[in-house]
């Protein structure tokens, strides 16, 4: 089942918070903002009734002190009863929550589940929410020696320059692409547009990566529902089917990879994904891929093979990943101009793709895309989730 | 024996010995040690010096940082090349930022251990210019 092309499961409703600085709100309630347009995108659902799994995606529970996150938003989101787990894969915690949910519903356990996430973080000094990111990464070795999560996208940066000549202007145009697109999306965290001279000159945070270079941390929350293609006529008349998922590990130190310019789990991951999916990469449409720098947003174009490997520079130049480009990337704006509430942006990926493929992504609107993309990255790349979507036919 | 633990490497390690874990069934050296081999699964190991001499791999320097190291900013980080396929991460120092370049060759300084009684009792070791 599911493998060929064949929907493993399929989309029948999706909700996203205005991702931003959400000021006395906590989680839970970002949550019920996400949830409840989830609800009303899909009216012959039922949520008590018929929502029988929730898997949410959050990464810390340092931000506001609360852990138990899945009986919390279940309670929240006015689902309490359901059973409801959090997954935790640092910045790819609702990528895996996704995937989880996808098991779910092939395992005919649950018919239709909610899979979602959160991340309440504006409230919290940079200090204490570089600390609280860092986590995600190797402690004893990494962490103790003030390494922090901009280190060590750096260092790949760093690595990737000697190599291949990519240059921190490669780098400052995925940011001037990122917060064009992000400019069109009313619920994007910054919706302006920025100059390569703004992001060149920003301030350094770890070079080469300077403020512009960097994700935002951003308050929001996201979800989607799905069910199992067989009972998909029965919720939606928009449905979008699921056809390919892979999630993969690397080790948790950068240090103890074989490349320092690559992430293997997000190779491992696509190859699954578009296997499963019988799609090759030229085939893609549209694709949200995990731009918490926007190194990693180059190096995502190679390991999804977008591009040969050490060319990712000149595609982004070339404004083929650009709205109206070949392969619109991050037209939500990305973790970069939408913003980056960290549990939340592996479901927040694939809204912007249910979006796409329903057509109801506003200003920003790639024309008959049929197939999409997501790539949730977790920390320095020891996780990586893919998944891919195509439009019913 | 001691351990196959980062504990343990930690403790060589306050006695200006860098040492790793070679598996007995594939031969594979760990850095850190570790107490199951990532590739045959043995339990069998044997301690080896590793000289603390190496090359850098790639590098950062690092401006904005948790709490417990603002004080220490900018400072530079890095993988450093060991012999025999190991790498391993930590903070440069002594190196003027238009000498710190991918290659260059550097040192292990043992460090020494925080004098406060809480867990982790570890010593923050750096990488320095190499003598030779």
């Amino acid at each position: 089942m599911g493998l060929n092309g064949k929907p493993l499961v399929t989309i029948i409703g999706a909700g996203m918070s205005k991702f931003g600085k959400r000021d006395g709100l906590l989680a839970r309630e970002i949550f019920a903002e996400a949830a409840k347009e989830a609800f009303n995108s899909c009216p012959k659902l039922d949520p008590k009734r018929d929502i029988k799994a929730m898997f949410i995606g959050q990464m810390g529970e340092s931000y506001e002190h609360q852990g138990h996150m899945g009986a919390t938003i279940a309670d929240w989101a006015g689902l309490t009863g359901v059973a409801a787990t959090r997954t935790e894969s640092a910045c790819a915690s609702s990528g895996a929550a996704l995937r989880s949910g996808i098991y779910a519903a092939m395992s005919g356990l649950a018919d239709v589940v909610l899979v979602g996430g959160v991340e309440k973080m504006t409230h919290r000094t940079t200090a204490e929410v570089t600390e609280y990111l860092a986590m995600a990464s190797d402690y004893p070795f990494e962490q103790w020696n003030g390494i922090t999560f901009p280190g060590l996208y750096a260092m790949m940066a760093t690595a990737h320059m000697h190599k291949y000549g990519t240059t921190e202007q490669h780098m400052a145009a995925v940011a001037v692409k990122n917060h064009y697109h992000g400019s069109l999306n009313p619920k994007a965290h910054l919706q302006k547009e920025i100059t390569l001279q703004v992001a060149m000159n920003s301030r350094c945070v770890a070079w080469p990566l300077k403020l512009y270079d960097c994700s935002l941390i951003t308050d929001g929350a996201s979800c989607i529902i799905l069910t199992r293609p067989e009972l998909a006529s029965k919720y939606s008349d928009l449905p979008v089917h699921i056809v390919g998922s892979g999630q993969a590990t690397d080790t948790i130190g950068l240090y103890q990879r074989q490349s320092l310019t690559s992430l293997n789990a997000t190779k491992l991951a696509a190859k699954t994904a578009y296997e499963m999916a019988n799609v090759k990469p030229e085939d893609i449409n549209l694709a949200e891929v995990h731009d918490c720098f926007t190194f990693a947003e180059l190096m995502a174009y190679e390991d999804l093979d977008f591009c040969p490997v050490g060319e990712s520079g000149k595609l982004v130049e070339s404004g083929e990943t650009r709205l109206g480009g070949r392969i619109p990337v991050n037209t939500s704006g990305g973790l970069k101009a939408k913003g980056h509430p960290v549990g939340a942006t592996g479901t927040a990926q694939a809204y912007e793709v249910y979006l796409q493929l329903t057509g109801q992504a506003g200003k920003r609107q790639i024309k008959d895309a049929k197939v999409g993309l997501t790539h949730n990255v977790g920390g320095s790349g020891a996780t990586a989730a893919v998944h891919i979507y195509r439009r019913d036919l | 024996m001691e351990p196959f633990s980062i504990e343990q490497f930690y403790k060589f390690l306050q006695q200006n010995k860098l040492m790793a874990g070679k598996c007995l069934k594939c031969g594979k050296i760990h850095l850190p040690p570790r107490p199951l081999c990532d590739n045959c699964l043995s339990q069998e190991f044997e301690w080896v010096n590793i000289s603390g001499k190496g090359k850098l791999l790639t590098y950062t320097i690092i401006n904005v940082a948790p709490e417990q190291f603002q004080a220490l900013t900018p400072y530079a980080v890095g993988i450093i090349q060991l012999g025999d396929g190991l790498k391993i991460p930590g903070m440069i120092n002594d190196v003027p930022k238009e000498k710190l370049k991918i290659g260059i060759e550097l040192a292990l300084d043992f460090g020494t251990c925080s004098t406060t009684q809480q867990w982790p009792q570890w010593p923050r070791y750096c990488f320095k210019p190499s003598t030779i």
